[in-house]
């Protein structure tokens, strides 16, 4: 058996493409107009897909009449999928699609569809639990340590109430697909955080094998998790388009997308925590309760108190509501947001009460994490970045103006380990390289990170390097969710492209007649180690390979990657605001954020801001701005538009500053993914600043004009 | 659906409708259907021309090229560039004039073509983000948007760069406090703004150089 070939990155300071920052590869393409989404593909002869969805929270469905609908003129499928007698569990879910020539007939045909429902009792708020009744469970309770002790023996005790309510994804591309059955054979556009997998869901609905339905996905409009199955509209798309024989598109309209195609889960939370006069945590208290929909809330409450997991009194409750609403999808950083924004509130309101400088305390608490070294490093530099130590002031003592300005922080973990992925590259004679997986790019720039790492290994430009990802003729790489995908992918692609490499080498070899393993790939030349004018274009190579091309395969897998190195999981994060807050008005204004970020080895230092970027502002969102609305009397979502289900635009969100934590410490630990870790701390921090800034908790989140007053006049009241 | 540049050149199209004859228009068809007044006296009272229901053939001026269709009546421009003219490019997102993510530049104005009725856009020049390329050279704006990562999904891109090549015509040596107030017409969800904000202040800066030169 041969040595295997040396996989590992090549040293931080000895690469020539990766860590530089880098345009997308695909900026062009999107800036232009150019690039085709699944939403813009029109097949020949296409139908264009509408989906009628109930009205009603909870209901049951007495007949269903569809005869109209399928005699309007132009109509060419229709499909009931809530027949009589199906009990609807949340408003905006399935009950009949059509397919038609044009969009407006398929809408004049939903509005001829006739269904009676049995309209029955519904629940859509959880804020009050005393008003769920049998909808809450409770999960049982986690004690650890001796938290009544603790909270007798402490000299400062907090207790406060926090609620983040149910965002919703609101991807700008809606769900869906164009699909095309042809026989046994489906070419399928979806908008997908899934190219590989999704194609599973078709074949299974059709009955036929899964080998025969071809997934292409070039660009996606936004996922942020809620993009994995073919879901029912896929499927009925699907059947449309086999029943008509003709392609069908079908995007959700905004209001069926903001309503039912995923949402992250609510958190209200009533927390007690202690200290030491020092600011020492001492104990930890939470009831939370959280709903997701019909199924519930399952908040990984084992996370509390969020990353001081370790404070040694804990208890430890929480209760899962199920509303008729539509189901939760993970959500960048699934729980971490919420319970990062419990936690922080209620360790800078118990700081407060100690009168202490919160930075002070977390910073006295970092044993309590998992990573003390990094954490403390990542507070410095923010602290520096923001200027804390000038701008911080103990809360409410922010002077006699109308405007009050405060700082606020707050940090988070993420695991983001590489998932299974594997990666084809091929080398043709003519000297073009291939790199071919079935990953997607929903715009965090990995179709940029594979040519940026493929290049790396040949020693040529990127733009020698043709990258072939969003189709599942490729080989499996899995799809993204949990940060995973920057890992996965970043390893198999070094592996296969070092494995294609070194079958070049093998063919050089013998022409220099020099041992393999003594030839290095430099700036477009395959060369001797240590004798750069030995050697040969790496076009020169290429043609010796004659009519053949080498094709080789790489693999990541999740069980071996931590012995090689080139992924691994475990990041940290800290962030800060600078708000100012108008008390007249109850305005809140974003000054500055700071963001500092650990991910490992950075690849495109580029995209890898701009994600960060994208994260705080969507923490801004999120702070300020977003909330489903649910209302009780009609059980519906009030704000399923962009106007009112609110997301801060292009003045809102203040100055940014980003700090990737690169350094050679968090370099040597491998690529980790950033998409969750990033989305974390920035809600929490915000909220902190507001109730540094106007010397009062405002205890739910978004910080509306009308709730920061609120919490105003309690503290005058 | 026929969706070729008209090779005989553009004709003057039939009624070419301002938007306030128009609305005018479409509410008396809508009465029209229900309360029975006939389409003359609707015609006598407004001085427009009832059209529909059904489709109608309409010539749209887009990007300096004239494109004949049929739409119906109610058909947004938008859904008219994305459906029947495949102009892909802007997106439908809200599709209810609070996003942007449809912006194209009609008579030199900014607009949200999904509130813009295709009817209504005849005799107007209509500019997309498919015409702003020259000779397949990017635009400055496109151009500056990719140097300054101002995307990530990319869904919003095409709306933001038409609001920007617009807002940059208006306004062509901007602050940057200028920059937040005149985009502040579009939204993106991944979070792209802090790369627009240089990418619209580069812009500005090649979009000068390349007239002096």
């Amino acid at each position: 058996m041969p040595d295997l070939p040396d996989y590992h990155w090549p040293p931080m300071g000895k690469r020539r493409v990766m860590g530089k920052p880098m345009n997308r590869l695909d900026g062009i393409a999107k800036s232009t107009g150019a690039a085709k989404y699944s939403s813009d593909r029109k097949p020949e002869g296409m139908l264009y897909g509408a989906l009628l969805t109930s009205p009603h929270a909870h209901a049951k469905v007495t007949s269903i009449d569809t005869s109209a609908a399928e005699k309007l003129s132009g109509v060419e499928a229709v499909r009931v999928v809530a027949k009589a007698g199906t009990e609807i569990q949340w408003a905006g879910a399935e009950v009949a699609f059509v397919a038609a020539r044009t969009e407006e007939i398929a809408e004049d045909a939903l509005r001829l569809i006739k269904v009676d429902y049995e309209v029955l009792p519904h629940l859509v708020n959880e804020e009050d639990l005393s008003k769920v009744g049998s909808r809450g469970r409770a999960v049982g309770e986690q004690v650890t340590g001796d938290p009544d002790k603790a909270f007798k023996e402490a000299d400062a005790v907090s207790e406060g109430h926090y609620g983040i309510p149910v965002l919703t994804h609101c991807c700008l591309e809606s769900h869906g697909q164009t699909i095309a059955v042809k026989g046994d054979h489906v070419e399928y556009y979806p908008s997908t955080q899934n190219v590989y997998g999704i194609a599973t869901d078709i074949g299974r609905a059709l009955n036929i094998p899964v080998s025969n339905v071809h997934v292409n996905m070039d660009y996606m409009g936004g996922g942020f998790g809620s993009k994995f199955p073919a879901d029912v509209w896929g499927v009925e798309a699907a059947k449309m388009s086999q029943s008509s024989g003709k392609p069908v598109r079908l995007f959700l309209d905004r209001a069926t997308e903001l309503t039912m195609a995923g949402n992250r889960p609510s958190v209200f939370a009533n927390v007690k925590v202690a200290a030491k006069r020092d600011g020492t945590i001492t104990s930890w208290q939470s009831q939370t309760w959280s709903t997701g929909g019909i199924g519930g809330g399952n908040l990984n409450a084992g996370l509390f108190p969020y990353v001081f997991t370790k404070v040694p009194n804990r208890r430890i409750n929480h209760t899962s509501v199920s509303i008729n609403a539509g189901g939760a999808r993970a959500w960048r950083a699934p729980n971490h947001p919420q319970v990062c924004f419990v936690t922080c509130s209620a360790l800078e309101d118990l700081a407060a009460k100690l009168n202490m400088d919160p930075l002070e305390m977390f910073l006295k608490n970092l044993d309590y994490t998992s990573r003390a070294d990094l954490y403390k490093f990542q507070f410095a530099k923010a602290a520096e970045l923001m200027e804390w130590k000038k701008n911080w002031h103990p809360r409410g003592d922010s002077g006699s103006g109308s405007v009050k300005r405060g700082l606020g922080l707050a940090l988070g973990t993420w695991g983001g380990a590489g998932h299974a992925s594997t990666c084809k590259t091929t080398i043709h004679p003519d000297a073009s390289v291939e790199v071919e997986l079935a990953t997607q790019d929903l715009g965090t720039g990995s179709r940029t990170m594979v040519a940026m790492i493929a290049a790396e290994t040949f020693g040529l430009p990127v733009s020698a390097i043709k990258v072939k990802i969003g189709d599942n003729s490729y080989p499996n790489s899995g799809g993204s969710g949990g940060s995973t995908t920057s890992g996965g992918i970043s390893s198999s692609t070094r592996k296969s492209t070092v494995n294609a490499l070194q079958k070049l080498f093998e063919v050089v070899a013998q022409s220099l007649n020099v041992p393999a393993d003594q030839l290095e790939a430099v700036d477009g030349r395959i060369r001797v180690k240590g004798n750069p004018d030995k050697g040969m274009s790496f076009q020169q190579a290429a043609q010796k390979l004659g009519v053949n091309s080498i094709s080789e395969m790489g693999e990541n897998n999740p069980r071996n990657a931590p012995k090689e190195g080139l992924n691994t999981g475990g990041t940290g994060g800290v962030q800060m605001a600078d708000v100012s807050v108008d008390i007249d008005t109850g305005i809140v204004k974003m000054n500055r954020m700071v963001a500092v970020q650990d991910c490992g080895l950075v690849v495109n230092p580029k995209t890898a801001e701009s994600q960060v970027f994208g994260a705080c502002i969507m923490s801004v969102c999120g702070a300020l701005y977003e909330e489903r609305i649910m209302d009780q009397q009609i059980g519906r979502v009030l704000n399923p538009d962009m106007e009112f289900y609110k997301l801060a635009g292009i003045g809102d969100v203040g100055e940014i500053i980003v700090h990737m934590d690169i350094r050679e410490e968090n370099d040597s630990r491998g690529v980790i993914g950033l998409g969750e870790p990033c989305a974390i701390g920035g809600l929490a921090a915000i909220a902190n600043a507001v109730a540094n800034a106007i010397g009062v908790r405002v205890p739910r989140v978004p910080l509306t004009p009308a709730r920061v007053l609120a919490a105003l006049e309690r503290r005058t009241a | 659906m026929s969706f070729k540049p008209d090779p005989e050149k553009q004709k003057k199209p039939k009624s070419s409708f301002s938007r306030r004859g128009f609305l005018q228009g479409v509410s008396l068809t809508g009465g029209a259907l229900t309360t029975g007044i006939l389409e003359t006296e609707a015609e006598a009272q407004t001085g427009a021309k009832i059209q529909g229901p059904g489709e109608v053939p309409i010539t749209l001026q887009i990007n300096g090229k004239p494109y004949r269709t049929a739409v119906e009546p109610r058909s947004t421009l938008l859904d008219t560039l994305r459906n029947r003219l495949e102009l892909t490019a802007a997106k439908r997102v809200c599709d209810r004039g609070t996003c942007g993510a449809c912006t194209v530049i009609i008579d030199g104005k900014v607009m949200y073509s999904c509130s813009v009725l295709a009817i209504d856009a005849q005799g107007r020049q209509i500019q997309t983000l498919e015409g702003l390329s020259q000779n397949g050279r990017p635009h400055a704006v496109s151009q500056a948007f990719t140097n300054n990562d101002a995307q990530q999904c990319g869904y919003c891109t095409p709306g933001f760069v038409m609001a920007a090549k617009g807002f940059l015509d208006r306004n062509p040596n901007p602050t940057f406090e200028e920059v937040k107030r005149g985009l502040g017409g579009n939204l993106c969800r991944c979070g792209t703004y802090m790369g627009v904000r240089k990418a619209v202040l580069e812009a500005a800066k090649t979009m000068k150089g390349a007239k002096n030169a």
